[in-house]
């Protein structure tokens, strides 16, 4: 193993599987010859060329349906929105287009491609380049929601992906670019089932089911918890949020009694609240105490940093939910 | 059943009751109003540089067999319609005829096409079954995409036929994504897209311009200009009277054609399928049309005068193939003889879609996802 940051994770997915499958190729807003503006897609145009590394204009709505239509003869396009927040001015494309081909062509034609970039807040980019839109993607059947919190979560994940037959969105998280982590050395080859979530931390009070860059402050506020009340929480990365591996949630929760669902997307008709809501109707028996959903508070995204903070639902609030849950 | 009567009957006899509707305005600045252009006389000259030669007459006895057909078909599924068989909205494409064939006869297999929701005249044309067809919109079980898809969605991947959309030009970049394949892929194929005047003001449609020109796809974007987005006449709602002059402003060859004759649709669509197979880039083609029956059915067309549809009944596809077929001596009696036999198949169809079974239920949760145990896939 070695450890490498979560861009070169995705960098070194995208470049494996464009290696494997000549169909696989990327489009996008300066993911050419500029790399991305995270720079996730670097060289890559060098490696592959002008046919596997498409650089288009500021058109979110064509390069998107014309990922569709790649896809429906086969291709694998992987579609890079600068920041997921432009899902918005795609979204025909994306929830009446992509999400419904395979339906309302019973099944005579499939969408495999990727909808690819960052989300989130924390580095004060505003109502409309910080949002979270995994509980947005989740909410229309036919696309899959993928959101890694770690490095070899991510390449593992992407790989998969990008050889799925359904449309997936993988929904990256600007906290987590230059976070660093585990992963087995190039090309040694690894792949992440969609739909399985993994438990980051192992404890016996409470069950934290959360993904992405919450992750990292639950689990920070984990440490704090056990160290500072003696709290002993267990982690759940759910990695994917379509389909909701809820199983691997309920076993936790069967043992803990407690379950807090925590995401940086609103926590209003959120993940979380399906989270919950489904814990309510097929796990009762598990639940000793309410169940309850963190989210990002029903504001648009503030720039100032004590404001951003305050909306957003990382450690402390995480902290301060769990104390209330288990001293209630 | 016959050719016949286009227009369907009102929905609301009460409504038929009402004052007769007003005729087109006079534009206040004094242009003129395109909804009075005739198809034989074009507004431009642009369509004089295109070369029209003659199709064998086989091919437009073909050509023929295959208009009515289209046309037979959506007047029985305007019956069925008003006979409560079909729900939600159905657009047919009576009058667009020579649009779809032209342009199907001058592409090759392996080509793509995407429509829109008044898509069923090039479902036909690229060969589409009239039965599946009609179980389709009538959501039955033998429906190409067992009921789910019905009107607005008519796809058949193995005849290219890649999809009908009920977003106004949604499909225009799926069929940029399609000449993509092709151009990423090194092969020749080459992909049309068919849309109304009304999609030339979505957004999508401008970027999808840009795109397929500075990249130089093999796409070819057909405009039926029918003259009405829905219910209201393009000079109402567009800045320039002749919309293709849209096109030009991204580089574009652009031609405009009378595009209820499928010789000139033929002629036009094979010199930009030339253009684009030898890399060349698109072409924008506005085809001159007119729609005979409503928008959709149930349509009660307050908008335009009974005596504006009655004039363009002398332009309309059929009774142009008519004529040519006249003048290459083709007796009316061979014209009467196909006019039968689609009859019958027509007839056929419409039994096969009233006989075919509702889908099974468990069909709803079928066909979301792919590849997934638990889908049933």
């Amino acid at each position: 193993m070695r450890r490498t940051t979560y861009i070169q994770a995705i960098n070194e997915a995208l470049r494996e599987e464009m290696q494997r499958d000549d169909d696989v190729f990327l489009i996008g807003e300066d993911v050419g010859h500029y790399g991305g503006l995270f720079r996730v897609t670097r060289n890559l145009l060098d490696e592959f060329g002008e046919k596997r590394v498409l650089d288009t204009p500021i058109s979110e709505q064509a390069f998107m349906g014309m990922a569709l239509g790649a896809a429906t003869v086969g291709m694998r396009p992987i579609v890079e929105l600068m920041y997921m927040d432009f899902t918005l001015v795609a979204a025909d494309q994306i929830f009446n287009q992509i999400a419904k081909y395979r339906y309302m062509t019973g099944g005579l034609l499939k969408v495999p491609l990727v909808i690819r970039g960052q989300q989130g807040g924390g580095k004060r980019y505003g109502s409309q380049h910080s949002q979270s839109v995994d509980s947005l993607y989740a909410h229309f059947p036919g696309i899959r929601v993928v959101a890694p919190a770690t490095p070899y979560d991510a390449k593992g994940l992407l790989k998969t992906a990008i050889r799925d037959d359904n449309p997936v969105a993988f929904l990256e998280h600007k906290m987590l670019y230059f976070t660093r982590g585990e992963a087995p050395p190039p090309d040694e080859e690894y792949l992440i089932p969609i739909g399985k979530a993994d438990v980051k931390r192992v404890g016996r009070d409470l069950t934290i089911a959360t993904f992405s860059f919450c992750l990292l402050q639950a689990l920070e506020a984990a440490e704090t918890l056990k160290d500072e009340h003696g709290i002993d929480c267990e982690i759940i990365d759910l990695r994917t949020v379509e389909p909701l591996d809820t199983e691997t949630v309920w076993e936790s929760v069967a043992r803990t009694g407690r379950l807090l669902a925590v995401h940086e997307s609103y926590a209003n008709c959120g993940v979380g609240a399906e989270l919950v809501a489904r814990a309510y109707e097929e796990a009762p028996d598990l639940l000793r105490a309410p169940a309850r959903r963190l989210g990002m508070a029903p504001v648009s995204i503030p720039v100032s940093r004590v404001l951003e903070e305050e909306a957003l639902p990382w450690k402390e609030e995480i902290i301060a939910t769990v104390l209330d849950m288990v001293r209630r | 059943m016959k050719p016949a009567d286009h227009t369907p009957e009102p929905a609301n006899a009460d409504e038929a009751a009402s004052p007769a509707p007003a005729t087109p305005e006079a534009i206040p600045d004094g242009s003129r109003n395109p909804a009075s252009i005739t198809t034989d006389v074009l507004p431009s000259d642009s369509a004089t540089e295109l070369v029209v030669p003659d199709l064998p007459t086989d091919l437009l006895l073909e050509m023929y067999r295959k208009a009515v057909t289209i046309r037979l078909m959506e007047e029985a599924l305007l019956a069925a319609a008003e006979e409560g068989q079909i729900g939600g909205a159905m657009h047919t494409a009576i009058g667009h005829e020579a649009n779809a064939i032209g342009a199907a006869y001058a592409l090759r297999s392996g080509d793509y096409v995407t429509c829109t929701y008044r898509g069923h005249h090039h479902g036909l044309a690229w060969g589409m079954d009239p039965g599946k067809a009609i179980a389709e919109v009538m959501g039955r079980s033998d429906g190409f995409a067992k009921g789910k898809g019905g009107s607005m969605h008519f796809v058949s991947p193995e005849l290219g036929m890649m999809g009908a959309n009920g977003i106004v030009a949604a499909q225009v970049p799926h069929a940029a994504g399609l000449a993509l394949a092709s151009y990423l892929r090194g092969e020749d194929r080459v992909a049309i897209t068919f849309f109304g005047d009304g999609a030339l003001f979505q957004g999508v449609m401008h970027e999808t311009f840009n795109m397929a020109s500075k990249w130089k796809l093999p796409l070819i974007f057909y405009c039926e200009n029918n003259r009405y987005s829905e219910m209201t006449p393009i000079w109402r709602t567009s800045s320039i009277e002749d919309i293709y002059m849209f096109p030009r402003a991204y580089g574009m060859a652009t031609v405009q054609i009378d595009g209820n004759d499928v010789e000139v649709v033929h002629a036009a669509v094979s010199e930009a399928a030339a253009r684009a197979r030898t890399g060349s880039g698109p072409t924008f083609i506005e085809g001159i049309t007119y729609r005979l029956a409503g928008h959709m059915a149930g349509d009660l067309e307050t908008y335009r005068p009974q005596e504006e549809v009655e004039r363009q009944q002398a332009y309309e596809p059929l009774t142009v193939l008519r004529r040519k077929l006249r003048a290459r001596g083709i007796g009316g009696d061979r014209i009467a003889e196909i006019d039968e036999e689609v009859d019958e198949t027509v007839d056929e169809a419409a039994a096969f879609a009233e006989n075919s079974p509702w889908p099974d239920t468990t069909e709803t949760y079928l066909d979301v996802f792919a590849g997934s145990a638990s889908n049933g896939d």
